[in-house]
């Protein structure tokens, strides 16, 4: 047996490459540099890091490769354009995540411990926050240009595994905040032996997991329809399981509410982007000629997804429960766009996940300033009344809300209008329709909290709007410059998405 | 010259510099927003004074791209229908700001914000009118509630918030049936001539006669909604109970009036036989509108929702004389919403000074006016005069044509239509017996009479009214060709009037 040594194209593997070595020097420095320069110096490097590999995905944009790991990885425009998104939100939600307030002293000690309140006393802050949201998004890169289901699953997994932990670092409600971290471990995981086992059908339906092998099978359909069938449908459990979709939805509540809401803005959008980039990919290269199989599959839990994460978003009484069902209705809307199977619904996604990620990672930045002596203020009633003490946090809440809405002027109303049009274009006529229902419902929940916060007189409670640190008040006002620039003139961005966004099979 | 992006940036210019303006100092943001509203004014005149009057296609138009990806662009351009509403707003834009001075000191937040909401609520009226991209119109018609929504839950008075939600629930609903229909206009135009969102290329557009139909209702149901028609109306007399009288005069005036112009320039031009396929039907409800709104403005207490049923009423002649296919029917309904603005606007304005005077919206409260401000109590019985179209008013001669137009073509519609005449009667003297004759009401001893600035608004208004109720022809000759053209197009010919030999 010969030994071929791998080839692989170093420049356009430099961004997964730049965050995972980012990554480990991070667990370096929380080992060697000392307490106090800890977290100027993990910061320093976190937004280094991603800062490069954004350049350099800039300088990859365009390229087009089907082996720059041996086939493990595909480089192609959409892929650009993902790894680009989840940068891009990763700069932002990490501005968050520096707030170390959100974060507890040290999450090896049991809550209420002896050994809890002395590294209180101490002053002791563990930094390990930023290394693992490194590892996660060097897993989120891999996910949407994997090019075989394996190098898929350990996409999946490195992704996952540094949130599973992340959920669980709230310094307030640390007992909620662990539930919340457990029940996404042993969901997440359940729905990777899902996944799994879909890769084990696929492989018995074409002898072969990657893409290529099993697309080949699937055109030729030369292989046991009854194990494709199989495969799809667990596969797609997993990949449905990350983005939230009914009825695989249930953890997503829980675990917003429960996670420091730094790590939420940047769970609920980067996660997103990377797993609904992987699912473009896969239905629209690997089982494009099975669309029969899948897309009425896809359909039905569009329908339910859409349907159930607007009406049930319309009891909640909490701000990250409600933008947690918001986000279920989002990931609705965004499989009208897988559906479409068109190249109007590859923009338009693609479009849509930059366009809702921004203004998700702002929607939670304005959450984390709501606060009062015991921390975050959640509770929708004690919203009441913000517009007058903070009409910054208040108004620009109110904005990303409009834009979840699909108000014109904002990102979100572009991003609608065209992943509408392209499902309409290919047909599914009546999906948009529930999606334009949909939407109707949604629209009440968002203007019932702008009229909380407006129009409402407000509770002597206590509940202080924090004056937000430079670094929020950055990801506040970039997010929101963004939603309103894309809302307002939408075409550079649209362009260079339509120019790019072209799958290499 | 580009006029038209002129019209629409100078009050966003006003806003920009009302909103840099001091907190503290609110007669400079009530004199900006008042330069600003008479400049745009100044140039409305100019621009209807350059308008070619037979010249039947758009003038002033300029058109820059804005996402060619989706076709779409920065598109505008007037027909005489639009210039006749763009007139109108601006004419009542100064007057709204100088009428209601003293609207703002109410408001959840500063005077600043008021004028801020206003001058851009101008900006996007006049938009909304000259857009002729599907898609720029819907954005405008869309965005602009946004502003309406502030103004009524920030600045209106009593259950302002919830009559607010009302108000955009109900028009978001509207709006996003008529997003599925643009949807769907915008797919087909890519499959038969390439994506865009010109309103004369959609025009040309092949759809079998179901899918017209479908599109037609989901533009029809959100122009409804927005006019409002009846069943669709609900929301109005809420909204206008709780704005304050400024912000009602542009609801009533203005924002309605999208309805019932979207009906003339997307229902008949996008679908010209669904239109006449739900003509019938669209006439009937028309009707009831006439009919009901007459009847609840008759029971009103709260003479703020008393007017607001009158224009119920009289939105559902205007739908009539839209959906009569005759030129005198349309060129009445066009006048007619000229008209409708200043009615509405000298009722809401000086029942507003009559509120805001005595603190109190119910109309028996008001008993003895006359005595005690006479000026006030003129100004109402005017006001209300012209509501009623007394002949020698404005809205007499709209209504009347409204009247023959339909008649000559539908009948026995126009002659049900014309109960709402004496009903009309009804509610407007009712009201003024109770309010303005009779004893005074124990409170009212000491009201004020109207002041100069009061006194100074209201005149224009009373001008307009009296001066085309005599002389409609300067406005006329401007409608007439547009819709003589609209109903050529529409390959209907104007029914002859004939004497039945007996």
């Amino acid at each position: 047996m010969t030994f071929t040594s791998p080839v692989l194209s170093y420049t356009l593997l430099s961004p997964m490459l730049i965050l995972l070595g980012g990554a480990l020097l991070g667990v370096v420095v929380e080992a060697f540099v000392s307490r106090a320069k800890r977290p100027t110096v993990q910061l320093t490097l976190a937004l280094g890091v991603l800062f490069l590999a954004l350049f350099q995905v800039w300088n990859i944009r365009g390229e087009q490769s089907l082996t720059p790991a041996m086939g493990s990885i595909i480089i192609d425009g959409p892929a650009v354009l993902l790894q680009g998104t989840i940068l891009i939100i990763s700069i932002i939600a990490i501005l968050l995540i520096a707030d170390t307030e959100h974060f507890t002293a040290l999450p090896a000690a049991l809550p209420g411990s002896e050994e809890e309140r002395k590294a209180i006393a101490m002053g002791a802050q563990v930094t390990e926050v930023y290394p693992l949201t490194l590892f996660a998004v060097a897993g989120m890169l891999m996910f949407p240009v994997a090019g075989d289901l394996i190098t898929l699953f350990v996409a999946l997994e490195m992704l996952s595994l540094p949130l599973y932990l992340m959920a669980g670092l709230s310094r307030r409600r640390r007992l909620a905040s662990q539930e919340s971290a457990l029940k996404y471990f042993l969901l997440g995981s359940f729905s990777s032996a899902f996944f799994l086992f879909g890769v084990a059908y696929l492989y018995g339906y074409s002898g072969s997991v990657d893409f290529a092998g099993i697309q080949k099978s699937v055109v030729g359909g030369s292989g046991n329809d009854v194990l494709l069938l199989i495969g799809i449908a667990f596969l797609s459990i997993g990949l449905l399981f990350k983005v939230g979709a009914v009825p695989f939805h249930s953890w997503a509540p829980d675990v917003y509410q429960g996670a420091p809401t730094p790590v939420t803005a940047f769970m609920a959008a980067a996660t997103k982007v990377a797993a609904f980039g992987a699912m473009l990919r896969i239905y629209y290269t690997v089982f494009a000629n099975a669309q029969w199989s899948w897309s009425p599959m896809l359909t039905g839990i569009a329908v339910i997804t859409m349907l159930l994460g607007s009406l049930v978003a319309v009891t909640q009484r909490d701000v990250k429960r409600m933008l947690a069902y918001s986000s279920i209705a989002h990931a609705g809307f965004l499989l009208l766009g897988v559906i479409a199977l068109n190249k109007s619904g590859l923009d338009s996604t693609i479009f849509y996940l930059f366009a809702y990620g921004v203004a998700t990672v702002g929607a939670f930045a304005v959450v984390t300033l709501v606060r009062d002596s015991s921390g975050e203020v959640t509770d929708l009633n004690r919203w009441k009344g913000l517009g007058k003490r903070s009409p910054f946090a208040a108004s620009t809440f109110a904005f990303f809300l409009l834009a979840f809405a699909g108000i014109p002027l904002t990102s979100g109303f572009i991003g609608k209008f065209s992943i509408f049009s392209a499902a309409y274009e290919s047909g599914a006529t009546g999906l948009v329709l529930v999606a334009i229902l949909s939407s109707a419902l949604a629209a009440f929940f968002y203007i019932r909290v702008i009229v909380l916060m407006f129009f409402s007189e407000a509770t002597e409670d206590g509940t202080s709007v924090e004056i937000p640190s430079i670094l929020t008040r950055t990801a506040i006002v970039a997010s929101a410059a963004i939603t309103l620039i894309l809302g307002v003139y939408p075409t550079p961005l649209l362009d260079f998405i339509s120019d790019l966004a072209i799958f290499i099979r | 010259m580009k006029w038209l992006t002129l019209l629409m940036f100078l009050p966003l210019v006003g806003a920009a510099v009302v909103s840099v303006l001091p907190k503290a100092n609110e007669k400079a943001a009530k004199q900006a927003a008042l330069v600003t509203t008479i400049a745009v004014l100044l140039v409305t005149v100019a621009m209807t004074l350059n308008f070619e009057r037979e010249n039947v296609g758009l003038q002033f138009v300029e058109k820059y791209a804005w996402i060619p990806s989706f076709g779409i662009n920065f598109a505008v351009g007037l027909d005489a229908i639009a210039l006749v509403l763009i007139l109108m707003s601006t004419i009542l834009a100064p007057i709204v700001v100088l009428a209601g001075w003293n609207e703002a000191h109410g408001g959840r937040w500063s005077v600043k914000t008021f004028y801020i909401l206003i001058l851009v609520l101008e900006t996007m009226m006049i938009g909304v009118f000259a857009a002729t991209d599907l898609f720029l119109f819907y954005v405008i018609f869309e965005a602009m509630l946004i502003p309406v929504y502030f103004l009524i839950g920030g600045f209106g008075t009593g259950e302002r918030a919830a009559a607010a939600v009302k108000f955009l629930i109900y028009s978001l609903v509207g709006g996003l049936l008529m997003l599925a229909s643009i949807i769907a206009l915008f797919v087909m135009s890519g499959d038969q001539f390439g994506h865009t969102f010109d309103i004369n290329e959609l025009s040309q557009l092949q759809m079998s006669s179901t899918t017209q139909n479908l599109l037609f209702l989901g533009f029809f149901i959100a122009f409804a909604i927005k006019a409002p028609v009846w069943p669709f109306h609900t929301w109005l007399p809420d909204a206008a109970a709780s704005a304050s009288p400024g912000t009602s005069v542009l609801l009533l005036g203005v924002l309605d009036k999208v309805g019932t112009f979207g009906m003339i320039r997307y229902c008949l031009t996008l679908f010209p036989e669904a239109s006449k396929t739900f003509t019938p039907l669209i006439l009937i409800l028309a009707v009831i509108s006439i009919l009901y709104g007459a009847f609840l403005a008759i029971g009103q207490k709260d003479i703020k929702r008393l007017i607001a049923y009158t224009s119920i009423s009289h939105f559902g002649f205007i739908t009539l004389g839209i959906f009569a296919m005759t030129t005198q029917g349309h060129s009445g309904a066009v006048l007619y919403m000229f008209n409708h603005a200043f009615s509405t606007a000298a009722l809401f304005l000086v029942a507003g000074w009559m509120i805001s005077r005595r603190g109190s919206s119910t109309i028996s409260d008001f008993g003895g006016l006359q005595r005690v401000t006479p000026v006030l109590a003129w100004s109402f019985f005017f006001a209300g005069l012209s509501s009623l179209a007394l002949p020698g008013l404005s809205s007499f001669v709209s209504e009347f044509l409204v009247l023959v137009g339909t008649f000559t073509r539908y009948p026995v519609h126009a002659i049900i239509a014309t109960f709402g005449i004496v009903l009309a009667a009804l509610y407007i003297l009712i009201p003024v017996q109770k309010a303005l004759h009779g004893p005074t009401t124990p409170g009212n001893e000491n009201l004020k009479d109207l002041n100069l600035r009061e006194k100074i608004a209201i005149a224009p208004v009373a001008a307009i009214i009296v001066f085309l109720g005599f002389y409609p022809s300067p406005l006329l000759k401007i409608i007439n060709p547009a819709t003589t053209n609209i109903i050529a197009q529409l390959g209907f010919t104007d029914p002859a009037p004939s004497i039945e030999d007996k």
